[in-house]
């Protein structure tokens, strides 16, 4: 165990996994010479050489492609897009080849490529530069998504995501790079996709959360047994897809009632998939309708009050939890 | 780089003449015929969903195709049942797929547009248009990578050079020196849309100014794109990057079954058919006797057997169990 930021334990799932194989090589724009929009990949490209760290020109619709198309050929590329805004432009790979080539084909073609993308707003970037998507690309069958919240989960979910076969989505919470946290430093520390973690045990209402969502539900557990001596069991889902519905459904049986936290918005987000599915599981458990704390409505604005406000806050849990009661 | 245009010029492979010919005659008439009757199979409702013939273009698939090696890979886009068949998987798996049945390239689960085969290193079948451009850059990469002595051709029309893939792919693969051949059936349309409303420039002096070297071939000429091929394929091999091809072709068919052919006139095609890819290459091979009239009667009678089998094998073909609906969807990992 060591206490590391998360954006150096993602650093050595990375390294760890290219000593570990050496089908493992990385693209992306700026991961080499300039070390990394956000450092996660500093010092590879000395150490590995630029074919093993490739920079690449913009251009996110080729190198997802050229991804996809290395994986397919025997490699098992990482392909860092700066951040999941970018994704956009290039979006038609992952969804129509990346999650697709198996199927289409049959079952004859798999795609092992790891997709790493910074995400979330909070950092007054605007409209543009904010999104939460982890929810859009759970959507797509083909896909894995996986959100972790915290260092120690970040490396074992990472370097469990060079094992896969398939196509895994990993996004990363820009605004959790810099938080500290326990790492194992086993090179073979790995955590399993569809396991959700429970961050905390507690009796009168379950609160889900994943990616940076998890901060804000863990601060209002605190607000909740402080001020109003209310127990909340909180979990990180971790993985979206595959997800981990079981752990979620055994918790409301324990405290009937569910409060959904979410950076996405709300209109047809992942908060409202895990919601019906809930509702689906264990109706006859819950004392009131499932909540969701999600982001606002609107496209994401520059001043730092208006896009606070249109973020979820802890104190936008508590209000639901004491809505619910 | 050298930029230059060729018509007919003699093949330079090892096997003899004659037999090559014969061959390239055997395979293009295959693919028409296959054709022919796909399109029956259509108006019986036996196909559905999108078709789109190759009848016309004969001559790009057999042609480039024939150069390659079992190692080379080749990714394709939706108008793809002549590189498969060219590429030599069998007609009556192609079929099958188009039939939808369990005997198909993809167990049903494809259809025309994606037509992959994995021991034939053939990617597909894509129907994004430009969208498998970036994939056949990373196809090369990985061999470039691994050090393999394997080339992967991406073929790709008209169309898809105004979509952003094309521009992107071509530069990295020139950028990255990937073992590329980018090979264009430019048949004049992108579905009703004509050439001259579609790109700006002359399409190979596009790939020039990614500094790829650039060829236009006559595309009715299976010998002709024979070699340039062959050429391309070398180049590739000696870690040179990627070459361009641009094969000047013509569809007979409407884009897909459900064109309503107002954008042509009927007489342009008519135009076309005088430089029929197969009477080209037929009349060539009887004044240069290597077959006879009667030698053509028979490869004609063989391929009408062999599609006539083909339609039989997939009609038998039984129907995907509705249990195998999430078959494919993830591979299984080894360790769960
Ligand atoms: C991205 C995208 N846009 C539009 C279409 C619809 N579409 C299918 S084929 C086609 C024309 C493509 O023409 P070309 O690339 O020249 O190929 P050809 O059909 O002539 O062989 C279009 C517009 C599509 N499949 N994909
Ligand atoms: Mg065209």
């Amino acid at each position: 165990m060591a206490e590391m930021r998360m954006r150096d334990a993602l650093h050595d799932a990375l390294r760890e996994e290219m000593l570990r194989d050496e089908r493992v090589f990385l693209m992306g724009e700026d991961i080499g010479g300039y070390g990394g929009s956000y450092a996660v990949t500093r010092g590879l490209q000395t150490e590995f050489g630029p074919e093993r760290v490739r920079d690449t020109p913009i251009a996110e619709s080729g190198i997802l492609g050229a991804g996809i198309g290395a994986a397919l050929g025997g490699l098992r590329p990482m392909v860092e897009i700066m951040t999941i805004n970018f994704s956009f432009v290039g979006i038609d790979q992952i969804i129509n080849n990346a999650s697709k080539f198996s199927y289409m084909s049959g079952g004859q073609f798999n795609v092992p490529i790891v997709i790493r993308m910074a995400s979330g707003g909070g950092s007054q970037l605007g409209a543009t530069h904010s999104h939460s998507l982890e929810g859009m690309y759970a959507h797509f069958p083909g896909l894995k998504v996986v959100c972790p919240s915290n260092a120690a989960d970040a490396k074992g979910l990472l370097k469990r995501a060079f094992r896969d076969e398939n196509p895994v989505i990993f996004i990363e919470h820009a605004a959790l790079y810099g938080t500290k946290g326990e790492v194992p430093d086993d090179p073979d520390f790995l955590i399993e996709f569809g396991k959700a973690s429970v961050l905390q045990e507690g009796t009168d209402v379950t609160v889900i959360g994943y990616s940076g969502s998890v901060h804000q539900a863990i601060r209002a557990a605190k607000l909740l047994e402080e001020q109003e001596e209310l127990s909340a069991e909180v979990i990180d889902l971790r993985t979206l897809r595959p997800l981990d519905i079981e752990t979620v459904v055994q918790s409301v049986k324990k405290t009937n009632r569910a409060v959904i936290v979410e950076d996405d918005w709300r209109f047809g987000g992942f908060g409202a998939e895990l919601s019906a599915q809930i509702m689906e599981r264990a109706f006859d458990w819950l004392d009131a309708p499932v909540a969701r704390v999600s982001g606002k409505d609107v496209p994401m604005p520059y001043n730092r009050n208006l896009e606070f406000a249109a973020l979820p806050s802890e104190e936008d849990v508590v209000e639901a939890v004491l809505a619910m009661l | 780089m050298k930029t230059e245009t060729l018509t007919s010029a003699p093949a330079t492979s090892s096997e003899p003449k004659d037999e090559q010919f014969e061959r390239f005659l055997y395979q293009m008439l295959l693919i028409r015929r296959f054709e022919e009757r796909t399109g029956e199979m259509y108006t019986k409702g036996k196909v559905r969903g999108f078709l789109h013939l190759y009848i016309g273009e004969e001559a790009c698939a057999v042609g480039s195709i024939s150069a390659l090696r079992p190692q080379d890979k080749l990714i394709t886009h939706y108008r793809d049942h002549g590189h498969a068949i060219a590429r030599g998987i069998a007609p009556q798996r192609i079929m099958a797929e188009l039939f939808g049945r369990v005997d198909g390239t993809s167990k049903g689960r494809g259809g025309s547009m994606h037509i992959f085969d994995k021991q034939a290193n053939f990617y597909g079948g894509h129907a994004i248009v430009g969208g498998h451009m970036p994939v056949a850059v990373g196809l090369g990469l990985a061999a470039k990578m691994q050090g393999q002595d394997s080339v992967t051709m991406c073929v790709f029309g008209d169309g898809g050079v105004a979509e952003g893939e094309f521009h992107e792919s071509l530069n990295l693969s020139s950028l990255w020196k990937t073992p590329n051949i980018w090979f264009l059936e430019n048949n004049g349309y992108g579905m009703g849309l004509p050439l001259a409303k579609s790109v700006a420039n002359e399409i190979y002096r596009l790939a020039e100014a990614y500094r790829i070297p650039s060829v236009r071939v006559d595309g009715m000429d299976v010998v002709g794109v024979h070699e340039v091929t062959e050429k391309a394929l070398e180049h590739c091999r000696t870690g040179e990057g990627p070459y361009f091809i641009e094969a000047m072709t013509y569809r007979y068919r409407g884009h897909s079954m459900a064109d309503a052919e107002l954008y042509r006139q009927k007489s342009e095609v008519e135009e076309f058919r005088k430089r029929d890819p197969i009477e080209r290459l037929k009349a060539r091979m009887l004044q240069e006797d290597m077959i006879t009239d009667r030698d053509y009667d028979e490869l004609v009678a063989r391929v009408e057997e062999e599609v006539a089998q083909a339609i039989q094998f997939a009609d038998a073909s039984a129907q995907p169990g509705l249990d195998t609906l999430y078959d494919g969807i993830y591979k299984e990992n080894a360790n769960g």
